[in-house]
């Protein structure tokens, strides 16, 4: 069998079970005596319930409870209110409802259909109250409060400690950032740039919606099953609302359909549980594609961004403020918006800045996180402003930008070291993809094609973002009498190819095979903590941890040669799975039966990684490690109609050390798509708070028949000293400059410049019909 | 209505009892017969009744081919067609490609070639591809762009979804 290693493909662990339909998901399971249960949710952007009649819903043949109201607030062992920053969210709607799609009441029932019935049954009078229905009226003076007044803060996050939702406005949270002199820098200034860019809420639709299986013994154990990519967070905040430890809460997650940020923080399992603690029995939720869209979306954004340069290109200050939709709830909005301020100025040096970033509450769905988080809303803006500012001056926007941007030992906004920043190769690597110099075809003609109305362009975007932190992972790792290899990890494995990267780590330190190795799935009564499978963490952290844990057991390994060999320990090494001692080589598992004097025991070994706000020379740190990334368009635009096509897409990321390489490329490209997706397609429409789009036929998803012909996935290899073998977080990178890549293409192409995404042909049609008049 | 019975508007409706139907087909090369719902779906006929949960449901409504089965090799949304409608047709479903024990070539290229991260829509993406291949044994890359098109993988696989179908067609 062939040996483990790093910076090698292998076939991924998880491929087996799911190329043959055998993988486990969560509306796949049942468990015995589980019903059904259905969730009621309100039709308005913002009502009060005056009442609630469940009369006839539970006399339903086959409806074993009905969830309101009265069981969450008249329940001792039920805090009704939660949230992960700010406790504004209830199980069910307690007073008001405030976006379509809140949910009212829940039904769990022997079947689907008595639940459905059920519902229908279930009365309800609400009073209709004016609502606010985007950020701009949700900021007027005297505008309706979504409400009233919020929770006191939960102290879960130390980052966060200082931001407080203001009282008597919408306004959830405002981060500032203020550096230098920002006037002084406006004042220096040879061109101030100033321009407004807005993108609309979008939603992760990963195919598996939301799910979850709960129970919930007649002693308070809960155990849930669920579609979740932090089971820790959801075992906190599951202890929180029904009042018990952290160890009467177990949290099992399968194999999850796509997460992308949607599935992190509680979803579906608060009602879920509630409902099986009043059913005294099971209870599975999966919820509806319509439902998801309730459920959580990305957050939309309105951004103003002001900008001083000087003559050469070198921008010297930076005046922004963020307005960030995030619904009716604060979720992690607070963090996103904490997030969009930190990178509004960018992957560059710009000594004066003056940046606002608030979240805003409005009566609609919850913003949350989305993979990205906050930066590919300012990303649209900054990276967009950047070829605005170099069209002015008359810049190549590759040279501005290398001009400005951030090399290895510069100081980030928050006045940090940045370390290990593989920026320019980035940026090198996608100019050189799409041949950025050849621009033979500029505004012309294009070469080879059909008609005379096709032009072609080519655009750049780039960006910088951080990852949670501090955060801690912990690992178990146990070695087994015949020397294979169990991994206990909360790492999640939601497609991203975890599995395979913690066992390939594991393996290469221990020299064994991948065969042998079992990563196991989460099941918090027996996994180790982990915050969350989320901000591209777990190759960095939990790759670390389960390193540190393979480590741990070749050290005991070395002690138990020792003392059962007589062999000094600088005697001893490691190579290809043996344990090499001057005079002979010995298996694992030969030194197992020496140590236990029989085939059987075990070895275990444990990593335990935190991540805090100081690095080990003592300096600031906001992020274990920093992302960036390039990305590259080349787009033809019919110049009659303003239809536009992709020609290719290039996405370089500084990915530390390419520990599997087939997955890093999947990572890069998937993002990418993910971001065409957002550039060119998405978008949730609303009428008067209502979605008219909540199915995957009106919200259009890209398709094989929208990819371009080549998308190029580049990994920049700059290692990380703390990463394993040097590797860094890769997840979101890859998604952020699309839009504005693929904008500043149109803009080379045909003078067009779109400030709202996502860029559709009416928009560039519009924009050209004006540059003709 | 009958003499001395008041119907209440507002009395909880009577449920009609479910018409059911028996029908028999083909599943994944076993002759089976089993008692459906009218209403009942073909995807929560075959994963209810059989336990066959390879297919998923992802949309309900047609677009995302997360619930693609073929019915006498034809790539249909079960979750929009009525196991009814199935009587007397042959189902093959991705658990019935790997029966004997051996991966489908699809099934190979699709993990040598990287074509899948989550898997919720892989079982649609394979069978579908599978039934491309049938009707275009050396597709050009346009057919298997269009004919794939229905199905989404929300992960971004396309292009190694793409490597892996033109490999097993050797084009």
């Amino acid at each position: 069998m062939e040996l483990a290693d790093i910076g090698k493909t292998f076939r991924r662990l998880d491929y087996e079970t799911k190329v043959t339909g055998t993988a486990q998901y969560l509306a796949d399971m049942n468990v015995p005596g589980m019903c059904h249960g259905k969730i009621l949710r309100s039709p308005y952007p913002h009502a009060r319930i005056k009442s609630i009649d469940t009369f006839k819903a539970v006399k339903v043949t086959g409806v074993v409870a009905v969830l309101t109201r009265d069981d969450i607030v008249h329940d001792e062992g039920i805090e009704p209110y939660y949230g992960p920053v700010f406790k504004d969210q209830t199980i069910v709607a307690v007073e008001k409802v405030r976006h379509v799609g809140d949910p009212v009441a829940a039904v769990a029932a022997l079947t689907i259909d008595a639940a459905e019935e059920a519902l229908r049954l279930i009365e309800i009078e609400y009073e209709e109250l004016p609502a606010v229905l985007d950020v701009h009226e949700s900021l007027k003076p005297g505008a309706k409060l979504v409400h009233d007044a919020i929770k006191v803060p939960m102290s879960g996050f130390a980052d966060l400690a200082e931001l407080k939702p203001i009282d008597g406005t919408n306004i959830c949270t405002h981060f500032k950032l203020n550096r230098g002199d920002i006037d002084k820098g406006f004042a220096e200034a040879d061109h101030i740039f100033e321009d407004t860019f807005t993108l609309p809420a979008t939603q992760h639709c990963f195919l598996e919606t939301h799910a979850c299986i709960a129970s919930v013994d007649p002693g308070g154990r809960i155990t849930v099953w669920a579609t979740t990519q932090n089971p820790f967070v959801v075992r906190t905040q599951l202890a929180n609302i029904f009042k018990v430890p952290v160890s009467k809460v177990r949290v099992i997650v399968p194999y999850l359909g796509g997460g992308y940020g949607g599935k992190v923080y509680p979803k579906v399992e608060p009602i879920t549980v509630a409902l099986a603690k009043k059913a005294r029995r099971p209870v599975r939720i999966v919820l509806s594609r319509e439902e998801v869209f309730y459920t959580i979306t990305k957050h939309a954004a309105v951004i103003r961004m002001k900008t001083g340069v000087k003559n050469d290109g070198t921008l010297v200050a930076r005046e922004c403020e963020i307005h960030l939709d995030t619904g009716a709830y604060a979720e992690i909005g607070p963090r996103v918006a904490k997030k969009s301020g930190y990178t509004a100025a960018g992957p560059y040096r710009i000594a004066n800045l003056k940046i606002d970033s608030y979240s805003v509450y409005t009566n609609k769905p919850p913003a949350g996180a989305f993979r990205g988080f906050g930066v590919s809303q300012s990303a649209w803006a900054v990276e967009s402003q950047m070829d605005i500012i170099a069209a002015a001056l008359k810049m190549d926007p590759l040279e501005l930008r290398k001009k400005n941007g951030y090399d290895e030992g510069d100081k980030f906004v928050t006045e940090e070291t940045l370390r290990s920043i593989g920026f320019k190769q980035c940026l090198d690597e996608v100019a050189r993809s799409i041949a950025w110099n050849d621009k033979s075809f500029n505004g012309s003609t294009v070469h080879g094609s059909i008609g005379s109305n096709l032009r072609r362009g080519k655009g750049l975007a780039c960006m910088i973002k951080a990852t949670i932190t501090p955060s801690i992972s912990c690992a178990v790792v146990k070695l087994n009498e015949d020397a294979s290899l169990s991994i206990y990890t909360g790492t999640v494995e939601m497609g991203q190819g975890s599995e395979t990267v913690l066992a390939q780590i594991a393996g290469k330190e221990l020299g064994i095979p991948l065969q042998t190795i079992q990563v196991l799935g989460v099941d918090t009564d027996v996994v180790p903590y982990d915050l969350t499978t989320s901000s591209s963490r777990s190759t960095f952290h939990m790759g670390k941890a389960v390193q540190l844990g393979a480590q741990d057991i070749m050290h005991q390994l070395k002690q138990i040669v020792v003392k059962e060999y007589g062999v000094p320990q600088d005697k001893i090494r490691f190579a290809e799975g043996k344990i090499l001692l001057p005079e002979t080589a010995l298996d694992y598992a030969e030194v197992m039966f020496k140590r236990f004097g029989m085939q059987g025991g075990t070895l275990v070994g444990e990593g335990q990684v935190k991540t805090s706000t100081k690095d080990e020379f003592g300096e600031k740190t906001t992020s274990a490690f920093w992302f960036v990334a390039a990305g590259a368009a080349e787009v033809e635009v019919d110049v009659d109609t303003g239809k536009f096509k992709l020609i290719r897409y290039a996405t370089a990321v500084d990915v530390g050390k390419a520990l599997n390489p087939l997955g890093c490329r999947q990572q890069l490209a998937g993002a990418a798509i993910t971001g065409i997706g957002q550039a060119m397609f998405e978008e949730i429409a609303y009428d008067n708070g209502q979605l008219i789009n909540p199915n995957l036929v009106d919200y259009v998803l890209p398709s094989l028949g929208d990819m371009p012909p080549v998308i190029d996935p580049i990994c920049v290899e700059v290692p990380d000293r703390n990463g394993p073998f040097g590797a860094k977080g890769i997840g979101e990178s890859a998604l952020i400059p699309v839009a504005p890549a693929i904008a500043n293409a149109i803009y080379d192409a045909v003078g067009v410049r779109i400030k709202d995404l996502p860029i559709k042909a009416e928009k560039i049609y519009l924009g050209l019909q004006q540059r003709k008049s | 209505m009958m003499d001395g019975i008041k119907l209440d508007p507002a009395s909880q409706p009577v449920k009609a009892p479910a018409m059911k139907k028996t029908i028999s087909l083909i599943v994944n090369g076993f002759q089976r017969s089993v008692e459906v719902e009218a209403r009942t779906t073909l995807l929560d006929m075959v994963r209810e009744q059989f336990g066959l949960t390879g297919a998923k449901l992802g949309c309900d409504i047609q677009v995302c081919g997360a619930c693609t089965l073929l019915v006498d090799g034809k790539p249909v949304s079960a979750c929009s067609v009525l196991a009814v409608d199935a009587d007397g047709c042959e189902i093959l479903t991705v658990e019935g490609l790997s029966a004997k024990g051996k991966f489908h070539p699809l099934q190979e290229a699709f993990m040598e070639f990287g074509a899948l991260q989550c898997g919720y829509c892989t079982s649609g993406f394979i069978l579908t591809a599978k039934a491309l291949l049938e009707e275009y044994p050396r597709p050009s890359e346009q057919q298997i762009r269009d004919y794939l098109a229905g199905n989404f993988c929300r992960c971004g696989c396309y292009q190694e979804i793409m490597q892996a179908v033109k490999n097993v067609a050797g084009s």
